[in-house]
């Protein structure tokens, strides 16, 4: 009834192209950003309701927005162009410790471009990481991007440059210094993440609309066919990597900066790199909104198992509360995979679908 | 440092680690040759059957049954829990997957994983669970050649005795058996196997079971170097790069793939690691996989990989 395009014509070629073409999901994302940038400030501030705590800063709101950028990385390389990753927390590491290393040894620069020169460092390392897909795919793919996630653990581990020769290997983020301003509140946290999500969610989004983005998804439908109509791999494939790496490590830099504050290279292990991708895959891949779905579940379903025994007045330890957590996601990817292979994103387009019907549905 | 003694202590060394890697490996060629998946979950397979082995032991010794029949017992009930393993990943998971890429079957053992590691963990517990089957103390060989001789874990030798025998077993299993002709019909070509009569979910609990029982002759070496643990599980990953080297395909190429890893890695460990800082047995096999890749996409005993449209 109210989700209906009826009556809204198109009379230019840029609004048949605009990035959300029904009135209606303008309204919607334009209230969500609202909401986002400004409601949820004034709430915290105003001390309303569970926006009082910094708890639902610190331990669901940032993790939430990052792990979702990071998603939106990954989703590039294997939603759309079908690169399976089993690195990604590699990249997030390269990002996280090339970002401290430029505010570390150059204190002149901005932290904003720290962060984005240890993406911009992360891109290059997964050009060099993403060379072998030229000629292996699949999993021996998953093998190679396997390759970086080892080399890069040990790399920070044990090479003491990286970590400024601190006796624990753990190193503390610079003081979130953002134009003269030191970002010490959650709430400030908050905003300033939420800031980079929202420019590269948009930047991701017309990419995947774009010339590129087209060619990424001609490759993953079948590359030897879109190389045969004119798609050159090299560049689809190289630029996949690049623009993915870039994204995953400014998600790194920030995990590392604005959630850890202090870390070990142990924060980017491979169970990293599987979470990430079990993000991408129940959220639905080849999906930006599916990326922050996947992460949103992720994120909440261990908080949930830990508080419903509690709620029920059962004790159940820590130990058997990670061992039904790893069962649920497993049977949930083996759920997904079988019965909606486009995961939760699919999920939410028939959500949309059955509202342009309702209440009539014919 | 560098003698010859002390090179073929490190070799026959690294020799021996890698058979054990290579035991891990066979789960993977076995299902890969067989059904076309990459079953990623070989290493929680092998924490499931060890987990399973050690705790039904120390039942039976517990409840003072004589050590012989305990293992006995113990052996006959991992091997049910791999059999049951195996139908419920036939049933569940890869049956209504039939059909799928390669991708999304992967992505599949990849949730199966996670599904094994919790369950195998919730029922058998999660500690580090010591497991004595072979004899584990050092061997010193070839003293009269050598001064001090040649250090030998007498497991290992164990290990290599065992992976010799799965493999002539295994041989036999494909080549002289009805069920092993019906496995590599199947894996030739799904529809066509189907369309002769051969019962494909029949023939991929065969091959998830047998993969299992590899898991858990693996456990037993494993469980005995290290104590049945989680980290086992980790035997998976360092298992890959074998796999890539010798080929995906190829039973000799497992064990082949297992001797290279397993001796690049040491050796690489004792003569480059002082270099560059220690602990590059971390990914040394990563890499030397990615190398091999790049010049040789089906690894050295691998089929060649053809592409139609």
């Amino acid at each position: 009834m109210f989700y209906r395009e009826n009556g809204q014509y198109k009379t230019s070629y840029a609004a048949d192209a605009a990035i959300f073409p029904i009135r209606q999901d303008k309204i919607a994302i334009g209230l969500l950003l609202l909401f986002a940038f400004a409601g949820v400030p004034l709430l915290a501030i105003m001390g309303v309701g569970p926006f009082g705590h910094d708890y639902i800063f610190k331990a669901l709101l940032i993790p939430f927005l990052i792990l979702a950028l990071a998603a939106i990385g990954l989703n590039i390389l294997v939603g759309y162009c079908g690169q399976i990753s089993l690195g990604a927390g590699a990249f997030m590491a390269v990002g996280a410790y090339s970002a401290y290393n430029f505010a570390l040894r150059i204190p002149e620069l901005p932290l904003v471009i720290s962060i984005l020169l240890g993406g911009g460092v992360a891109a290059l390392v997964g050009i060099l990481f993403g060379i072998p897909s030229l000629r292996i795919k699949g999993l021996y793919l998953a093998v190679a991007t396997l390759a970086a996630q080892f080399f890069f653990d040990w790399l920070f581990l044990r090479v003491k440059w990286f970590t400024n020769y601190t006796p624990s290997g753990s190193v503390n983020s610079p003081s979130l210094e953002f134009f003269g301003r030191v970002l010490d509140s959650p709430t400030e946290r908050y905003l300033l993440t939420l800031s980079f999500v929202t420019v590269l969610a948009l930047l991701a989004k017309n990419l995947t609309r774009s010339m590129v983005g087209r060619q990424w998804m001609a490759i993953r439908d079948m590359d030897i066919a879109a190389e045969i109509i004119g798609i050159r791999p090299l560049y689809a494939k190289l630029t996949a990597f690049a623009i993915s790496s870039f994204i995953i490590g400014v998600a790194g830099a920030l995990w590392a900066f604005v959630h850890l504050g202090s870390w070990e290279p142990l924060a980017f292990n491979i169970d990293r790199s599987f979470q990430l991708l079990f993000m991408v895959i129940i959220g639905g891949l080849g999906s930006i909104m599916g990326s922050f779905l996947g992460a949103a579940f992720i994120l909440i379903l261990p908080i949930m198992l830990d508080q419903l025994p509690h709620a029920l007045g059962l004790h159940v330890s820590v130990e058997t509360v990670s061992h039904l957590v790893s069962i649920i996601t497993g049977t949930l990817i083996c759920y997904l995979l079988i019965v909606e292979p486009h995961g939760f994103a699919r999920l939410w387009g028939l959500v949309k679908e059955k509202m342009r019907l309702w209440p009539y549905p014919y | 440092m560098a003698s010859l003694g002390n090179f073929i202590e490190v070799l026959s060394g690294g020799l021996l680690a890698g058979v054990l890697y290579s035991l891990v490996a066979l789960g993977f060629v076995l299902i890969f040759k067989a059904s076309g998946v990459f079953n990623f979950a070989q290493g929680s397979m092998v924490l499931l059957a060890g987990l399973a082995l050690v705790r039904s032991l120390d039942f039976l010794v517990a409840h003072s049954m004589p050590f012989a029949v305990a293992v006995v017992g113990a052996l006959l009930f991992a091997s049910l829990v791999m059999a049951f393993t195996a139908w419920v990943i036939e049933r569940f998971v890869l049956g209504p997957l039939v059909n799928q890429d390669g991708l999304t079957l992967f992505m599949s053992t990849i949730g199966a994983t996670f599904i094994i590691e919790g369950a195998a963990q919730l029922a058998f517990g999660s500690d580090v669970y010591p497991l004595k089957l072979y004899p584990t103390d050092a061997w010193f060989a070839l003293q009269s050649l050598f001064p001090g001789g040649v250090l030998v874990n007498k497991l290992d030798v164990w290990g290599g005795l065992i992976a010799a025998f799965l493999v002539a077993g295994l041989a036999i299993f494909f080549q002289r058996t009805k069920t092993g002709r019906a496995l590599r019909a199947v894996a030739d070509d799904h529809a066509a196997a189907q369309s002769v009569g051969i019962p494909i979910s029949w023939i991929w609990f065969v091959v998830w079971l047998v993969a299992g029982l590899v898991a858990l002759v693996a456990a037993t070496v494993w469980g005995t170097k290290l104590g049945v643990q989680f980290s086992i599980t980790f035997l998976a990953l360092k298992a890959l790069p074998v796999l890539i080297i010798g080929g995906l395909t190829s039973v000799p190429g497992a064990i082949v793939g297992g001797l290279i890893v397993g001796a690049g890695e040491k050796l690489a460990e004792a003569y480059l690691g002082p270099l560059i800082g220690g602990g590059i047995e971390y990914w040394f096999a990563f890499v030397l996989a990615l190398a091999v890749l790049l010049v040789r996409p089906q690894g050295v005993f691998g089929e060649r990989i053809i592409e139609r449209i």
